[in-house]
This record gives structure tokens, sequence and C-alpha cells, in this order.
């Protein structure tokens, strides 16, 4: 075995080591606080996992499409960056 | 969606009803969650996905699928629509009417015969909710599904409240196509609440919506129904804006009520029928 | 008595798809008036239920635009792409793609790849089932042939490496969390599985996304570091294994004899 790649191998088994041990101290450590974010986001999971099929029809009328004319309304706006709110762009470095 | 509160309540409930397509995937909480459901009740399985009325061949991709599905978790029945919904290989998502005449009708014929072979049991055909007609029908729907089940030997799913909402749509009496319907063959009811709209002319249009209470109209043509047939299993359908747990259950409760009704008069009718 | 030709459902399709054509030929109404409004009924079924199925698919990306412009969007798609399938789970594969072409989101520059997550996040929830590894297996490893043991990921495994935050973004929607500041300017590379029945999201170091993408393809643990730096100088497999475990990515991991 080369040197170059013994070390990557030393690395490697050290790099699990670390990990195992880092992962086995996240996990108890966040047990309590994943399970309140677990909650909110499974709710929500059963949506985001893809609707129903569903052998309904509907009533709500929305089938024209027309001319575009919309402008994104949601939480973009939302996400403040450093530099304040509303920045849409990448901010400078 | 309300899988928690079935599950915390046990409710007393004849079956549940589930849509074939919504369980294909390979895995995860779907397959989870109704594994659990086909064990504490009996299930159906009510698909949308395979275009019947098509005059494209079946998805055989698909009709694997359901088989897969099917096969998995033996349902106490498979139902399909009396419609199309897929073309040119695109899927619309909408159960879209055809024209009832020879032609169509050797179509479904040919689709029914096929995934019955493939299922290896009869399979159950529901009539549409039809807001047109077509010219180039030469059958009456209940003709044309009076001609299916002659010659696939399928079963029939009667949902009550496209009955009605084709009667309003179309211009015809709803008791008299019930009257008509071939109520042997009919081996699970579907009732729903409609939403209610007009044509350019002023005409009502009904739309089969799943979005609300099954209408008074609705629930006096079922027992209207149940009079001519046996007390058959009955769904309530409601998958649009859908209400608490609670609210689905005190509809089911009240088809519930009027089986009952009709269980027990079946019962003095074959008592009645043994002292003669 | 000729055999009445075959009911023309191309024609049909067209028309549900296009409001400017008008109905097909051949549809009646009982007093015989137009049947425009009776068959907008189908053609409304089509829209709504599938820009439907892309707001419940896509509902980060939905809060991102607003309510208004999101069905907007989604009826271009809609119009454009409709499902190959009758498993409504799977429609949107291509949305990501055409959110990054669609021009009047141009200036939501990260709006793509938050959709490319959410679309992944669905594919794990109907993603095949799988034991995974637990954190003692993986520790009773020999250290000495990890270099060159393979693994095999859980079947939910997918890896986004985007130049902005999208995790960040992803859950504070999800969460409903108050908004905290983000830096465009930060890239993140997600990694979604779902190990049992909930799908994890989490963040991987830069680099992170190589270093899986070279697992899931069967190259070993030396040579994915490897892809891994050639990526990001300073890839982190400490930290990346972390989350790895954390996540319960495992499946299994052969080492080489």
């Amino acid at each position: 075995m080369s040197d170059k790649k013994l070390r990557a191998a030393i690395a490697i088994a050290g790099a699990f080591a670390t990990a195992v041990t880092l992962a086995e101290t996240a996990k108890a450590a966040k047990a309590e606080q994943e399970k309140c974010f677990g909650v909110s986001l499974k709710g929500k999971n059963d949506c985001a996992a893809g609707p129903g099929t569903s052998c309904a029809g509907t009533s709500k009328t929305d089938y024209q499409g027309g001319a575009w004319k919309y402008v994104p309304k949601g939480t973009c706006s939302a996400i403040v960056t450093p530099k304040g709110k509303g920045s849409l762009e990448p901010l400078p470095n | 969606m309300h899988f928690a509160d079935i599950e915390a309540s046990a409710p007393d409930v004849g079956f549940f009803e589930i849509h074939a397509e919504n369980y294909m995937g390979a895995g995860g909480a779907p397959h989870a969650q109704l594994t659990r459901l086909r064990r504490d009740f009996p299930l159906s399985i009510h698909g949308v996905g395979l275009s019947i009325g098509g005059a494209e061949p079946l998805d055989r991709e698909h009709l694997a699928r359901v088989k897969t599905l099917v096969d998995r978790y033996k349902p106490a029945a498979f139902s399909e629509h009396l419609a199309w919904s897929t073309q040119g290989g695109r899927f619309l998502n909408d159960l879209l009417a055809l024209p009832y005449n020879a032609s169509t009708l050797t179509h479904v014929v040919a689709h029914v015969n096929e995934i019955q072979e493939a299922l290896a049991r009869p399979i159950l055909i529901e009539n549409p909710a039809a807001y047109l007609r077509f010219q180039s029908s030469d059958y009456s729907e209940i003709e044309f599904l009076r001609e299916v089940v002659r010659r696939t030997d399928c079963r029939l799913l009667l949902d009550v409240t496209n009955a009605y909402i084709s009667a309003t749509n179309l211009g015809f009496s709803a008791e008299d196509y019930i009257d008509a319907f071939p109520m042997s063959f009919v081996e699970e009811i579907h009732l729903a609440g409609y939403a209610e709209d007009a044509d350019e002319v002023g005409d009502p249009l009904l739309i089969d919506a799943h979005c609300a209470p099954v209408q008074e109209g609705v629930w006096r043509l079922y027992v209207h129904a149940l009079s001519r047939c046996r007390p058959v299993a009955t769904l309530i359908e409601w998958d649009n804006d859908v209400p608490p747990w609670k609210v689905l259950f005190a509809q089911a409760m009240r088809a519930e009520s009027f089986l009952a009704r009709r269980r027990s008069a079946v019962e003095d009718n074959s008592i009645s029928a043994a002292i003669q | 008595m000729t055999a009445p030709a075959d009911f023309d459902q191309g024609a049909f399709v067209r028309a549900l798809l296009d409001p400017e054509l008008p109905p097909p030929n051949g549809l009646e109404t009982p007093r015989g008036f137009s049947p425009e409004k009776r068959f907008a009924v189908y053609r409304n079924n089509v829209c709504v239920g599938l820009v439907d199925a892309l707001s419940e698919r896509f509902p980060v990306c939905w809060q991102l635009v607003g309510e208004e412009f999101f069905r907007a969007m989604a009826h271009c798609y809609m119009r454009e792409f409709l499902p190959c399938a009758p498993m409504l789970f799977e429609y949107g594969g291509g949305f990501a793609t055409f959110v990054s072409q669609f021009e009047p989101a141009r200036e939501l520059s990260y709006l793509s790849d938050v959709a490319r997550l959410e679309y992944a996040v669905g594919q794990a929830y109907h993603a095949e089932d799988a034991a995974p590894l637990t954190i003692g297996s993986v520790r009773a490893l020999p250290p000495d042939r990890l270099e060159n043991a393979t693994a095999t990921l859980h079947p939910s495994t997918q890896v986004i490496a985007s130049t902005y935050p999208i995790v960040s973004i992803w859950r504070q929607h999800m969460s409903g969390e108050e908004m905290t500041p983000l830096d465009l300017n930060r890239g993140e590379e997600a990694l979604v599985v779902r190990p049992e029945l909930e799908i994890r999201v989490s963040t991987l170091p830069a680099g992170g996304a190589v270093f899986v993408d070279a697992l899931q393809d069967r190259q070993t643990f030396g040579e994915a570091v490897n892809a891994a730096t050639a990526v990001a100088t300073d890839f982190d497999l400490t930290a990346c294994l972390r989350e790895l475990i954390l996540a319960e990515a495992f499946v299994a991991i052969r080492v080489a004899h």
C-alpha cells in the first residue's frame, strides 16, 4: 500500500469513527427537539408527498389561462437577507 | 387523510375504499397505512386510471400495477368507471364521457374482459355523471351497461349521485333510471354531494364534485334504489374539501341506518316467504 | 347499418386543452342549446385537478410565489406537460426544469432548486422500503477495510446540490417557523432520506452530493472521497458521514475481503 493510499485509508477510518460518535451524540441530544419539528413536518408531508388521485369533478372554474399578468406575491419577499428584507437577488460578495 | 382518527376510534364502519392509483408507489407510509387498514376492515379498491371507455388498447403497465395491488391486498371488490381518462399516452385526470354505440361497446367489452382475465375476478363498473349527450349514441346508458354485463359477466357499482346528476343535467327521470338499472348485478353503491351550477340558458348543471354532504334528493333516490336491491355496501365519497372525520362518519351512519332498515325488510320478506 | 366511426378522442382532447377551440362536434344538450358551458366542466376538471396536484406537490414553491402566481405557472406547465401515467404522485417530474426556464419567475432564481427538493421529498415518500443499518452496526465495521468498502443507500436517498440555501428555505416554510435572515449566496446540498416512514431532509457539507452520487454508483468510499474532493477541496468527510448516519441512509456497507 502506497503512503498516499495508507493516509487515505486512515483518514476514512478516522472519519467513520468520529462520525459515528457525533451521530450518537446528536441523536441523543436532538431526540426531543426533533420530535417537535417532526410533528409539524409530518402533517404537511401528507400533502407534500403527492396529492390524492380522485374521481371527483370540481366546481372551481379555472381553465382559461390567458395573458400572463401575474407577479410573485408570496413569501419570496419575506426571505430576509443580511442586506435587508425583500432582496431577491443574490447578495454581492 | 383521517388515518389517525380512524386508528384511534376504531369506528364501526362496514368497509373502506381507496383509490388504486394512490397506492402504486413501491413503499412508505401509504402501504404501511393500507396494510393496517386492511387488517382491521374490509377493503374496496376503486380505480380511476384504466380508461376502460377509451378506444385505445389498455395500458398494460397500468393493468399490471392494478393487479399487483389487488393481489397484495385482496380487496372485497375492485371497481372502475364507464369512462375514459387517457389518450395518446397522456393521462387527463378526469372521467370523460363516451358515446354509447356498437363501436364503443366493442372496446369497453374487450377492456373489461381483459381486466377480469388479468385479475382473475369480476370487476364492478360504475355509471358516470353526465353533463352532455353524444349524437353518435345509439344506446341508452342502461342498455349499454346491460350489454357490457351480459357480454363480460362483470358486476355494477351504482353511483346514485351520478344517476341524480345525469338525470338533472340531461332532463330525464332519475327514478326511471333507477327502475331500469340492472339491480341484481349491483354490488356496491356510491353516494356523494354534488355542486350546483347552471348552463348558458339557465338550465341546471350539477357537477360531481364530492365536496359537500349528500343532498336530500340523493338520499331519497338512494332509499328508492335500496327498495329495489339487496342492502349492498354503500360508500360516502367525499374527496374535495374533506370535512373532519366525524362529519364524514355521520354521513356513513345515515347510509347505514337506511341499509339496516332494508336488511330487516329483506329478513321480514324471507320469513314471510318461509311461512307461506 | 354501418358501424359508427370510432369516437374521435383526439379531437375531444384537443378541445379540452385549448379553451380557444370550440367544443368537439357531435355533442348535444337536452334543449339543443350550445354545449360550451357543459363541455367546460371537463376542461375545468382537467385543469383544476392537475393544477391542484402541482399545488399539493410543491407547497413551498406555492408559498414562495403566492397562490395566484403559482396556479398560473402550474397552468402553463400542465398545458405543455400532461401526466404520462395515472399516478398523480409521479406528476411534476419536469416542473423544476420548467420553472428554471419560466421567464416570469426568472428573478426567483432559487425557485427551481426548491422545486427539485420538493419533488425529491415526494419521491422519497413513495420509495421502496428497506431496513437501515443501525449506528451500532456501522460502528462495528472493520476500520481498515472501509476505504475499499461500498455502500447500498436507502432506496429513498436523493441529493440535490444548489447554489442557494434550499434546505433552509424549505425548512422555514414547512415548519411554519418565523423567517430568519437567509444569505441567498450560501449554497446548500440537500440530503433526502425516508428510512422508515418519516422523511428526513438534512444538509450535507460541500461536495456531499457528489460523494453520495458516487456511492450510489457503487464506487468505494475511497473513490467517493476523491470525487467529492475534486469538486470541493475542503470536503468534510466526517461531517458528511455524520449526516448520512444520522439520516439512516445506509442500508448495507460491504467491506472488501
